[in-house]
């Protein structure tokens, strides 16, 4: 069974540079907890930094409530998957996955019978003789994650393991990883650049930028109400708008921009006179024939891209502003072509207001 | 095969598939074969005088064979070149292996390099150099003694050129870098993250190099202990300069052999130390379960 993890106050220096720093977070017992950031922000450190094959600076992590500073990668209840799978070549599939096993001095039989088992649960029957060589991609992450299982860890640490894989294998093992995540109740904490792998397999989500933890929440919580300007750039994709407070009004602010005056959400109670950023994710843009409405933006259709299910219209105001809004082929939209003007908006409700953060990692 | 020869002429071209044909078939040729031939014939036909070569005593003769299997003396000392060259070739692997790991799994960036000149400089001197050095380290009057007599240890300096030890000593110095670098070539190529795996499952260092480490620098350490394992035993320089007078080595034999214008009888002996390399080569790629293609990459 899974354990949980307390991060608390972690910092680990190289030198001068802090690859993490001040960080600080409580992964639940079985639960599925994703790292995400952008390649150098510090994840796969903080992964490191709980299997075990350093020690944080600064700050304590433990394990199942036992502090787990000086116990080494090789006594921690954790088990890592590598991202390049770091599978033993010159081994069979079964040596493989019976490797934690040997060196831990359990009997052969009982070795045996554990790894049919591991092969069992991650569908591999049959290629337990085989040499990892001869596998395909799929099969050589099937054996990594039953190699990595067959020690019971009570977590399970994954490094971007998916990121070999082509696009259609990618989808099938995101199912499969978080099938068995529910089956044996491991705690998995999953390190990924791939927001949309983060947000459909885990329970909670840490977002990352530059060593900090910019935003830990549910998947639909880091969409919605982006804690930062960092989050809300990095996940999904977002219509930006530059502008000052002009005004508070309650839980909402008025921004005055180049293109306007804007109402929306205040999340991180910005004052008066302070530069912000409004974000506005593109399924929230619609069209209006209400001359009256609030946050009316007057555009030109510049490119429309159909997609199927969707079509992504590329706007641009008066203003040169450019703008990007999602239209759901349900029937409900009005027919435009490019080159035709329109009136978009947006409700205050879907659109935040963040203070202009360093978001040149995106 | 056809398509070998049609992508050589297509990137080299005619000339230039002619010039590699000649020159390396000339090598082969009269530096490898013909010398080799020349050789194995000697060796069965008997010492004759000048006059009476190609005349009727001239014959084929496994005489000089004989006589090495009859020489109770030099075949002890045979066996102990043999003998010998193992512990050289272990000693060499006991430093190298460490040394290699280091090198490539553990040193990083500016150190790798420093520490690669600090092993490669000292071969910059005539390998009869570096052996001199040796024996000015271990005379009477030496080094060596001169401290331990100093730090009051001995009183009176040790012989250390008695016997074979300052050969070996000599030798395993002397041959260290043939056997860090192939076992170092095998060795970077070889994943961190399975060090960093194998360590995550529970296993002691001890494991890691035996069960992935070893295994995976088979062939570096087969290619290491071949070389090696040739040079002590075809070595002449290190017992000349380090060996003591009274305790011969093979090399030297077959030396006193051509010296003494006895060149059928050195021709024998130099086919059967050769013989030897051979047969160590082989039982090598046994044991190491490494094939010949490996071997010599």
């Amino acid at each position: 069974m899974g354990q949980d993890v307390e991060i608390a106050d972690v910092s680990m220096r190289f030198g001068d540079f802090y690859a993490v720093r001040d960080i600080n977070v409580h992964i639940e017992a079985g639960e599925f907890f994703s790292f995400l950031g952008p390649s150098g922000c510090g994840k796969t450190t903080l992964l490191r930094l709980v299997s075990g094959f350093m020690d944080p600076t600064k700050g304590q992590i433990k394990i199942g409530a036992k502090d787990m500073r000086g116990i080494g990668s090789n006594n921690r209840p954790t088990a890592m998957i590598f991202q390049n799978l770091a599978l033993f070549p010159l081994m069979t599939v079964t040596q493989n996955i019976g490797f934690g096993l040997e060196v831990r001095g359990v009997p052969k039989t009982e070795r045996i019978n554990k790894v049919e088992e591991l092969i069992e649960l991650v569908d591999l029957h049959g290629a337990g003789k085989r040499r990892v060589s001869e596998l395909s991609g799929g099969q050589m992450q099937r054996v990594a994650i039953a190699r990595a299982l067959a020690v019971n860890p009570a977590v399970l640490l994954l490094d971007e393991p998916l990121s070999a894989l082509d696009l259609k294998l990618r989808h099938h093992m995101r199912a499969e990883l978080r099938n068995i995540q529910r089956r044996t109740g491991v705690t998995f904490i999953y390190i990924t650049h791939d927001q949309t792998e983060a947000l459909t397999m885990s329970d909670r989500v840490g977002v990352m930028s530059i060593g900090k933890l910019e935003q830990v929440a549910e998947p639909d919580v880091i969409y919605n109400t982006p804690a930062t300007a960092f989050v809300a750039s990095f996940v999904g994709e977002s219509n930006r708008l530059q502008g000052t407070v002009s005004s508070l009004d309650g839980e909402y602010v008025v921004l005055k921009t180049a293109t306007g005056l804007f109402s929306c959400k205040n999340p991180q109670q910005l004052s008066q006179g302070e530069d912000a950023t409004i974000f506005i994710r593109p399924e929230t843009v619609f069209m209006t024939t209400e001359p009256n409405a609030p946050n009316l933006l007057t555009c030109g259709i510049q490119d429309l891209s159909f997609e199927g299910a969707y079509a992504v219209a590329t706007l641009k105001t008066e203003q040169e502003q450019l703008l990007t809004m999602r239209l759901n082929n349900d029937g409900t939209a009005p027919r435009i072509k490019t080159g035709e003007n329109v009136t978009v908006t947006f409700n205050r409700e879907n659109a935040f207001v963040l203070k202009n953060g360093d978001t040149s990692s995106v | 095969m056809f398509d070998f020869w049609k992508n050589a002429l297509r990137d080299l071209g005619k000339i230039g598939v002619a010039y590699i044909i000649i020159t390396v078939g000339a090598w082969m040729v009269f530096m490898i074969l013909i010398p080799q031939l020349i050789m194995f014939d000697y060796s069965f036909r008997p010492m004759l005088a000048l006059r009476d070569i190609g005349g009727p005593k001239d014959v084929w003769t496994l005489k000089n064979y004989i006589v090495f299997f009859t020489n109770k003396l030099h075949m002890a000392i045979f066996f102990k070149t043999i003998w010998s060259s193992i512990i050289v070739t272990s000693a060499a692997l006991a430093i190298c292996y460490p040394i290699a790991f280091y090198l490539a799994k553990v040193a990083r960036g500016g150190k790798v390099g420093l520490l690669m000149l600090g092993l490669i400089i000292p071969y910059w001197i005539n390998e009869l150099l570096r052996l001199f050095a040796w024996q000015i380290i271990l005379a009477d009057s030496g080094i060596l003694n001169n401290l331990l007599m100093v730090l009051g240890f001995i009183s009176d300096p040790i012989n250390f050129r008695a016997g074979d030890g300052a050969v070996i000593l000599g030798m395993t110095y002397a041959y260290i870098l043939f056997m860090v670098f192939p076992i170092y070539n095998v060795m970077e190529s070889l994943d961190r993250n399975q060090l960093d795996a194998a360590r995550d499952l529970g296993a002691s260092w001890l494991r890691i190099h035996r069960k992935i480490v070893i295994p995976y620098a088979k062939p570096g350490i087969a290619v290491g202990c071949t070389m090696t394992f040739m040079l002590a035993a075809g070595t002449v320089a290190a017992p000349q300069l380090l060996g003591s007078p009274s305790s011969f080595w093979f090399t030297q034999v077959i030396n006193t052999n051509f010296e003494t214008a006895n060149w059928n009888q050195g021709a024998a002996y130099a086919t059967l130390l050769m013989l030897l390399c051979m047969i160590f080569m082989f039982i090598m790629l046994k044991l190491f379960k490494v094939g010949l293609k490996e071997l010599t990459q």
